[in-house]
């Protein structure tokens, strides 16, 4: 993202739009980008109303006002001469943008976001059988943003622990052994506004494995937001939950898929079909 | 997309704010997804959803990108849409998401979404204890449960509480700490009501999960306390 020297006004409104905290007055009175900090969000520029009031009047019109005390100030969402303008991205910058604007969609997942489907469709895909655990490690949520060298350090101690990542994962994607946990060196020095690292375990891993995200988060730059999920039984029950309690952990919050999902795509797919492959739909 | 379940804040905080949502299985279930996922969306309107969206198009709350000094400062902004034409707009299922601010408009469209069956993954992201109950009263059983743990890491780098309960109501982000304290300021100085400035949030969560009235709740809260 850039800002254009000759359209803005200094107003300072996108200022505080930035998640990264990336846009700033300069010098010269008018806004600039930290690029370095800028995660290419696009959140300035989707989220902002446009006023494309010619700049050389707003100028003349806030020297004018401040003659009398008085300042110019548009709404807090509006940007009123248009000064934001996108840039074509390429290799590795444009990774940022894949992983921190949610209009993006991953090419590898099909998926709006930073994630997959995760357990949101586990109704359908059985992903997650019972006596699984699934993991989602948001890395730089909310809203302080993470190096790749950063999500490495916590990928290869998963990995380490014999962690099992999503194959179909952004992040897994992007390391060059999901063995190991290590993501390609070009990428190091890219920043994204936060990143998911998805893994799998057997529940009685779960303890060991939150042993390894609270030992790598004391020294962590970021900050780390997990989710721990699991199937139910036949009536809606499950252990997780008091896994967790027994462990320290507030679980109060959830997400729970209802298990309305049905798959039609293919023959075999359906409640029926899954029943006959043993497994509970 | 990880998108609801971190939302901060202490239980009774986080009370009356349930985030229903739709989605297909990529290459399961996608042939005719998009009507589902709209007809989803339809039958939550009459319950009265405080907001919508998917993720692919902009939600019920918008940012204008053709004002103009009339519309500003005479006419008046035009900053949500009515939820037909958002449903109209969608141009793929994506993850249909509808927000609730009350347990009774959430058990009624549970109910009717249960009789729908529309085959498409049905999410609920809320207290849990609250989601079962509702579950045992529709004769719903839970398939899969995804909990939220706290906060790790460089915590001391996030913001106070209170921005932090209006900034998570948007998990990818969007709705920046900064902006989030300014609106706090706004309100405290005046120059802001509330329910302007949850609506000026709600504009930068793309997904429609924003929760407005629980962010006006934050705010008036914030500002007494202060």
């Amino acid at each position: 993202m850039q800002i254009s020297k000759e359209r803005c006004v200094g107003c300072a409104n996108c200022t505080a739009v930035c998640p990264m905290g990336a846009i700033y007055i300069a010098a010269d009175g008018l806004a600039e980008i930290d690029r370095e900090a800028c995660v290419e969000c696009h959140n300035c520029y989707r989220g902002m109303s446009f006023e494309h009031l010619p700049p050389e009047m707003v100028r003349a019109g806030r020297r004018l006002l401040s003659q009398v005390q008085l300042r110019f100030q548009p709404d807090p969402d509006v940007c009123p001469t248009e000064a934001l303008v996108p840039e074509e991205l390429e290799w590795p910058r444009i990774v940022r943008r894949a992983f921190s604007d949610p209009m993006v969609t991953h090419e590898s997942t099909g998926v709006h976001g930073r994630g997959t489907e995760e357990v949101k469709t586990n109704d359908i895909t059985n992903r997650i059988q019972q006596g699984d655990a699934g993991f989602v490690v948001e890395l730089g949520r909310p809203g302080i943003g993470v190096y790749f060298r950063d999500v490495q350090t916590v990928t290869k101690a998963l990995a380490a622990a014999g962690a099992e990542f999503e194959a179909g994962n952004p992040v897994t994607g992007l390391m060059t052994d999901p063995g190991t946990g290590e993501i390609r060196e070009d990428l190091h020095g890219e920043k994204v506004l936060s990143c998911i690292v998805e893994l799998k375990a057997a529940l009685d891993e779960v303890p060991g494995l939150l042993e390894v995200v609270e030992e790598v988060a004391k020294d962590f730059p970021s900050v780390i937001s997990l989710g721990v999920s699991t199937r139910t039984d036949a009536n809606g029950e499950e252990e997780l939950q008091e896994l967790l309690r027994s462990a320290g952990y507030d679980t109060w919050r959830a997400k729970v898929n209802l298990g309305m999902g049905r798959a039609t795509s293919f023959p075999g797919s359906g409640p029926a079909g899954l029943e006959e492959q043993g497994v509970r739909p | 997309m990880t998108n609801t379940l971190h939302r901060y804040g202490s239980p009774q905080s986080l009370r009356n704010d349930y985030i229903v949502f739709a989605m297909a299985a990529k290459g399961h279930n996608e042939q005719g997804a998009l009507e589902k996922a709209r007809t989803f969306l339809r039958a939550a309107i009459k319950h009265r959803p405080i907001n919508m969206g998917n993720a692919l198009i902009n939600p019920r709350y918008r940012p204008e990108k053709d004002l103009t000094f009339l519309k500003l400062y005479l006419f008046g902004r035009k900053q949500e849409v009515p939820y037909e034409q958002l449903i109209e707009e969608l141009p793929a299922p994506g993850s249909a998401a509808v927000v609730f601010d009350n347990t009774y408009a959430m058990r009624r469209f549970l109910e009717d979404v249960k009789k729908l069956d529309l085959g498409l993954s049905i999410n609920v992201s809320a207290l849990i204890d609250d989601v079962r109950q509702v579950c045992g009263e529709v004769g719903i059983t839970p398939h899969s449960v995804e909990y939220s743990l706290p906060f790790r890491g460089a915590t001391e780098k996030l913001p106070s509480d209170d921005v932090l309960s209006l900034s998570t109501m948007c998990g990818h982000g969007m709705v920046s700490a900064n902006l989030a304290k300014k609106m706090v300021d706004r309100v405290r100085e005046g120059r802001m009501e509330p329910d302007e400035a949850a609506k000026c949030m709600a504009k930068f969560c793309v997904c429609g999960v924003f929760n407005t009235t629980r962010a006006m709740r934050v705010l008036h809260e914030t500002v007494r306390r202060d």
